[in-house]
């Protein structure tokens, strides 16, 4: 691998992030995946580096799901779109930043759209209106969350408690990353580092001292692909190219997986479990799997937060192996204490996953 | 005294100069790097024969005798005259001359646009002219010393509408077979695979030299386009095609992989046509009179092209061309008295 | 335990790993079947081919990509009359192809 060449791609894929005052736009799916993820967005943000962001309780659905699944058609999607930039433009923001990948490629398709047919845009602020009398400015800025904790990595190196290093050997820990499809595979201009060598994560990656892992299959999908997963017969095709994944990743040993989409984190966290349940195979060291995080939780473990209070114990794979690497300390008996401490209730363990 | 000026010192230029030359004209010769014999000058040797490329930058050069040949400088500006042009060159020359051939040849396509193929990331990725400059004797550490699997990637910047050149390179398909002939031959062992879209072996010869490297040489002709290539754990470069013909995706881990990058057009040549008032086509290259009954002609009085400023050429056809011209010049003076 | 899907198998092949002991001894016993380029005139002129699923093309091709079940099947639907061979423009001779297949066939399938 000849580094240089890679650094001359990322130069030509540099995009224009604003420092500050950004309206932010929550995931579907997030919330329901990894609630603290994006609740330690704001606090990494707001409360530890001291930026401006703010967020509507009014926002909905991006509409990008059933988008992709081909149950709305995309005026539909645009006018929920409208909406959204119409409370961005009401609370006086003009930086757009969402929290998810298929929101962002679905916001960055709506606006390259109405680049191209300034008479769909008219149609859509006239539908808008007769809806719900609202009137918006498209964003000068669209960002996705990554990009602003990419942007902010050095800031957040210079405060790391902890660092992506193995403390025993002190060799760098190694990281897989993976970048969701609608993040640059669509335009690639609008992803920091394009869509074949995207730097988003691995920029963090390698702030915070880990090594990345470029290992053939890393440009492949995680296996969600909407239409696959969402219907069951075909779930067998959403795990099968997880699983092509992680064989080709296998001999790398990495010691975890940083991405940046709602899907990709479940499903490479979740599918683990069903391919050992299946094939009785796991990827990590003895007979463990290899978590499959958040860039939020990566940014957290590396702030020193606690990794009970950054959801951990909702993967399926235990991130114990990967704390104790770190040196992060954690309390195994409070693993499934909750807010305010109240009980979760500690699963049952998988027949051949070890979890802990 | 008059001149006739010839831009491009490629074959096709110093072809055109030649010809001139017998012709009892006054040819100056502008090349803007400091070697004649363009692109074919870094080849090592020619389909279909094999015949070595210094040899006919050699015979090419020996008739250059007399010739003005003015190198490193470029065209500053082309000053239309009464008859003919006032032609002023960077290094302060002026020339005036009675007509003038455009010789410019064209630019390789630059392969780290197809980003997915990881020119310049991957360690053993290379392009048709590295491989040649290898073949020359040029050290290259990405060349392995003794590969087990060699690929060859067709079409690299060319037929591709994604990467701007929608033309097909012509000369690529013919120049992959003889590469891998030679690879072959320096390499037995190795298994050497061309992933191809259409294989288009027009030529004379071109045929036979196919059918050598399926017969003699075994080399594996796979139909269908590399989607994206990748490094492998122990340094190797996996490739990823569909083999269309069996409807299957196609996987190989390979040692050394060469880019066939295309032809397309020389960004010069728009100031160039500007300096004329000419119109360049869509694909950048000169636009010709007539695409069929005098490709060398141009829509203005008294300027001619030679060889690959109008489209990809094979070498016969660009030396072709520029005699064409050349007589073309010729004939315009003799009717212009 | 049953998830109601399963793991669907890889259609991918492997260049690298595929067995081409057949294919090689068949090449050498007569290297121009090295040069069929896939026109697909002898399947179109079979006799066989619409009834059976009988292709030279498609043997050349699987002999190549090592897939030997489907070779076995289709040259068991071969007539032998040798209208392929008439047709191939690159004047391979399919029929002997087809005999050397036949009569290598079970040796090979041993090796396997």
């Amino acid at each position: 691998m000849i580094y240089q060449g890679k650094q001359k791609i990322w130069s030509d894929y540099q995009k224009e992030i604003p420092d500050n005052h950004w309206f932010y736009v929550r995931s579907c799916i997030r919330q329901n995946f990894w609630p603290a993820s994006e609740k330690y967005f704001l606090v990494i943000c707001r409360d530890m580096l001291g930026r401006d962001i703010f967020e509507s309780e009014h926002h909905t659905t991006c509409g990008g799901i059933a988008y992709h699944c081909d149950t709305i058609p995309q005026e539909t999607a645009m006018t929920i779109v409208a909406r959204q930039f119409a409370l961005m433009t009401e609370a006086g923001y003009e930086n757009l930043v969402t929290s998810c990948i298929t929101s962002f490629g679905n916001y960055a398709e709506i606006i390259e759209t109405w680049r191209e047919f300034p008479e769909l845009e008219a149609r859509i602020r006239e539908d808008l209106w007769k809806a719900c009398r609202r009137e918006f400015k498209v964003p000068k800025y669209l960002a996705h969350a990554s990009d602003l904790i990419y942007k902010y990595r050095g800031e957040i190196a210079e405060r790391a408690k902890f660092h992506l290093v193995d403390k025993q050997t002190g060799e760098p820990l190694k990281i897989v990353e993976h970048i969701g499809c609608h993040y640059s595979k669509m335009f690639p201009h609008k992803g920091v580092g394009g869509a074949e060598y995207p730097c988003v994560l691995s920029g963090m990656v390698d702030a915070w001292g880990g090594e990345v892992i470029d290992y053939p299959e890393r440009r492949h999908c995680c296996g969600y692909g909407f239409r696959q997963y969402h219907v069951k017969a075909n779930r067998g095709y959403s795990m099968s190219n997880t699983y092509k994944k992680f064989e080709s990743m296998e001999p790398y040993h990495p010691d975890a997986i940083v991405t940046n989409c709602p899907g990709c984190p479940f499903f490479l966290d979740r599918w683990q479990y069903v391919i050992a349940e299946q094939e009785g195979k796991t990827y990590g060291p003895d007979g463990h799997g290899i978590p499959a995080l958040t860039y939020e939780e990566l940014a957290g473990l590396v702030l020193g937060v606690d990794p009970w209070d950054l959801g951990l114990q909702v993967h399926q794979v235990g991130p114990e192996l990967l704390l104790d690497k770190m040196g992060v300390p954690y309390d195994p008996a409070h693993k499934y204490d909750g807010l305010d401490e109240k009980a979760l209730k500690k699963p049952g363990l998988p027949n051949v996953l070890k979890c802990c | 005294m008059e001149y006739i000026a010839v831009i491009g010192g490629g074959i096709a230029g110093m072809e055109t100069a030649a010809q001139l030359k017998a012709l009892g004209l006054e040819p100056v010769l502008i090349e803007r790097t400091e070697a004649l014999g363009g692109h074919v000058a870094s080849w090592h040797c020619l389909f279909p024969d094999l015949s070595p490329a210094d040899k006919l930058i050699k015979d090419l050069k020996s008739r250059l005798e007399g010739v003005e040949i003015q190198l490193g400088t470029e065209v500053a500006s082309l000053n239309p005259l009464r008859k003919g042009y006032s032609l002023v060159l960077s290094n302060g020359k002026v020339y005036p001359c009675r007509a003038i051939v455009f010789a410019t040849g064209f630019t390789q396509f630059p392969a780290e646009r197809k980003e997915e193929y990881g020119y310049g990331i991957y360690d053993h990725v290379i392009t048709n002219h590295d491989l040649e400059g290898w073949f020359n004797g040029n050290g290259d550490s990405r060349v392995p010393e003794a590969p087990k699997a060699i690929g060859f990637v067709h079409c690299v910047g060319s037929r591709d509408i994604k990467a701007g050149n929608s033309q097909c390179s012509k000369v690529c398909c013919i120049t992959a077979i003889k590469q891998a002939i030679e690879m072959k031959e320096r390499f037995p062992k190795a298994e050497v695979y061309c992933f191809y879209m259409d294989l288009r072996l027009f030529g004379k010869k071109y045929e036979d030299f196919y059918i050598r490297a399926q017969r003699d040489c075994n080399i594996h002709f796979i139909r269908g386009r590399v989607s994206e290539v990748a490094e492998t754990i122990d340094g190797r470069v996996q490739v990823k095609a569909e083999d269309t013909l069996s409807g299957r995706p196609v996987r190989v881990p390979l040692d050394l992989l060469v880019l066939m990058a295309g032809i397309v057009c020389n960004p010069d040549n728009k100031k160039l046509s500007d300096a004329v008032s000419m119109p360049l086509d869509d694909d950048g290259f000169f636009h010709s009179w007539n695409n069929v009954v005098d490709i060398t002609r141009s829509d203005r009085p008294g300027v001619f092209l030679a060889g690959a400023c109008t489209g990809a050429k094979t070498v016969p056809e660009a030396l072709a061309e520029a005699r064409s011209a050349a007589l073309n010049v010729y004939q315009y003076l003799k009717g212009s008295k | 335990m049953d998830f109601g899907f399963r793991l669907s198998p890889s259609s991918a092949v492997d260049l690298d790993k595929v067995n081409l002991a057949l294919y090689d001894r068949l090449a050498e016993l007569d290297p121009g079947i090295r040069t069929c380029i896939g026109c697909g005139s002898c399947s179109a002129t079979c006799t066989s081919s619409a009834y059976s699923g009988m292709s030279v093309r498609k043997v050349l091709l699987a002999l190549q990509r090592g897939r030997m079940q489907d070779v076995e099947k289709m040259l068991s639907n071969c007539m032998l009359c040798g209208k392929c061979t008439m047709v191939c423009p690159r004047g391979i001779n399919t029929r002997r192809l087809i005999l050397n297949a036949c009569r290598l066939y079970d040796n090979v399938e041993e090796e396997v």
